[in-house]
């Protein structure tokens, strides 16, 4: 990846008052794909994305977005960016045919199909009031307003909270429609880990305001890995391991989640003498869940290189 | 051709690994025959509803393996039958496949005696529908 990230963050950090919201952030949007931000509720989400969109001050650090100063950015570099939030402003005595024209004309690059197919996608009738439309369906107009002037780079704050399963597919075909045109980049944060799944290339892991993880999804995943050991009768105390996230014991057997697994662990794993050792597969979300658990070491997920054995 | 691919979501398998296995396993068992078209990266994508580049990664995989082609222009195309593993690494797989299938009877307590000869009955059922031998080139 040659090219300029879209999103780049350096030292970015955000206090409330005495406690650090984002701290020390240093992030990488490479340009095209989908990239996902993770996270537990607080952990600095919503304050990365409204720092990155201007509409929030950094305390200190600095951050580009599309090659601008996050600190001042110009109007051309807002209009090639798009912004879905979840309290988008919509007038009630608008229809839904109404809202695209009320605002296609702020919009040199609005793009019609655009509009009308992800409103028919999400079932929407043109001739509908706002004020009667569902959660769901005023979500599927908003993502209309927002991928309607096509916009280069996509920012979506949990644009999933609220959507019932239907709606919530529906969001990601659009997303995934939007893939189409390679140069164009997604960046949404969501705690729909089966999403992040279907549409997910990269990405990076908020715990506690510090960044934890900034890597392509498939390196998060072996990064984190579970062996289970079988003794023939109650085992060993489980000495230092390098990298140890979680350790359950049980009769006979202990699993032992690590993070960068390698030779190192894998030897010190060995050295308790288990009559059977074995690989045990992780789910995403059982990865993500002993990343982020409180027990474990605190570890930093970086890159390819980092991760591999 | 009689082959519809499936993911699953929240699985320990990542989604490209779906793919691949589904492939592998069709072309096995002759549902995906030499010849047969599989959908584009991008039409497979939005039915599966996945990101293309996980489709592409399975994709290519599979090329590399010399299960399939893709001829510029005209799509993905099962090729050539081709051992996809090593002698060593099939037996490596097919172990745990074994412990399983014997620990599962056990449990269910069947006799050695049963198991092998429900054994010896599936295999020449499948001799009979497929052709039996057919990893031979």
């Amino acid at each position: 990846m040659n090219e300029q990230p879209v999103i780049r963050t350096q030292g970015l950090t955000r206090y409330f008052g005495a406690r650090p919201a984002v701290y020390e952030l240093d992030l990488a949007v490479p340009r095209g794909g989908v990239f996902a931000l993770l996270g537990r509720n607080g952990s600095g989400k919503t304050t990365t994305i409204r720092m990155l969109l201007g509409l929030l001050e950094p305390t200190r650090g600095a951050g580009t977005i599309l090659g601008y100063d996050i600190r001042a950015l110009p109007p051309e570099a807002r209009a090639r960016i798009g912004y879905l939030t979840e309290e988008h402003q919509l007038y009630g005595w608008m229809s839904v045919r109404e809202c695209g024209e009320f605002q296609s004309p702020y919009y040199p690059t609005w793009n019609e199909k655009v509009f009308r197919g992800i409103i028919g996608h999400f079932g929407l009738r043109p001739t509908t009031q706002v004020k009667s439309l569902s959660r769901g369906e005023r979500a599927g107009l908003c993502l209309a307003l927002t991928l309607a002037p096509e916009p280069e780079l996509l920012i979506l704050d949990d644009p999933a909270v609220g959507l019932d399963p239907v709606a919530r597919r529906s969001l990601v075909e659009s997303m995934i429609y939007l893939t189409r045109r390679s140069d164009r980049t997604i960046f949404f944060s969501t705690h729909q880990l089966p999403d992040v799944e279907r549409v997910a290339d990269h990405i990076a892991v908020l715990d506690h305001s510090v960044l934890r993880a900034c890597c392509p999804l498939e390196t998060f995943r072996n990064s984190v890995q579970q062996v289970r050991l079988r003794f023939p009768s109650a085992p060993p105390p489980l000495p230092k391991i390098p990298g140890l996230l979680q350790a359950f014991r049980s009769e006979g057997e202990l699993r032992v989640t690590c993070v960068h697994y390698n030779g190192a662990t894998e030897a010190a794993l060995r050295a308790l003498a288990p009559a059977q050792m074995e690989p045990v597969p992780l789910s995403l979300e059982d990865a993500f869940i002993s990343y982020l658990g409180d027990r474990g070491e605190k570890s930093f997920i970086l890159s390819e290189t980092e991760a591999q054995p | 051709m009689n082959f519809n691919l499936g993911i699953s979501t929240g699985s320990s398998t990542p989604i490209y690994r779906q793919i691949t296995e589904q492939v592998r396993l069709a072309v096995a068992t002759g549902r995906l025959a030499v010849g047969d078209q599989l959908p584009s990266v991008r039409a497979l994508a939005e039915e599966l509803v996945l990101n293309p580049n996980t489709v592409a990664r399975a994709y290519t995989d599979l090329a590399r393996e010399g299960l399939l082609e893709s001829r510029a222009g005209r799509g993905v195309f099962v090729t050539r039958k081709r051992k996809v593993f090593t002698r060593e690494e099939g037996r490596r797989r097919l172990e745990p496949l074994l412990d399983g299938l014997i620990g599962e009877a056990m449990a269910m307590d069947f006799t050695q005696e049963d198991l092998r000869a429900a054994f010896e009955k599936k295999l020449a059922q499948w001799k009979q529908t497929r052709g039996g031998d057919r990893n031979h080139e």
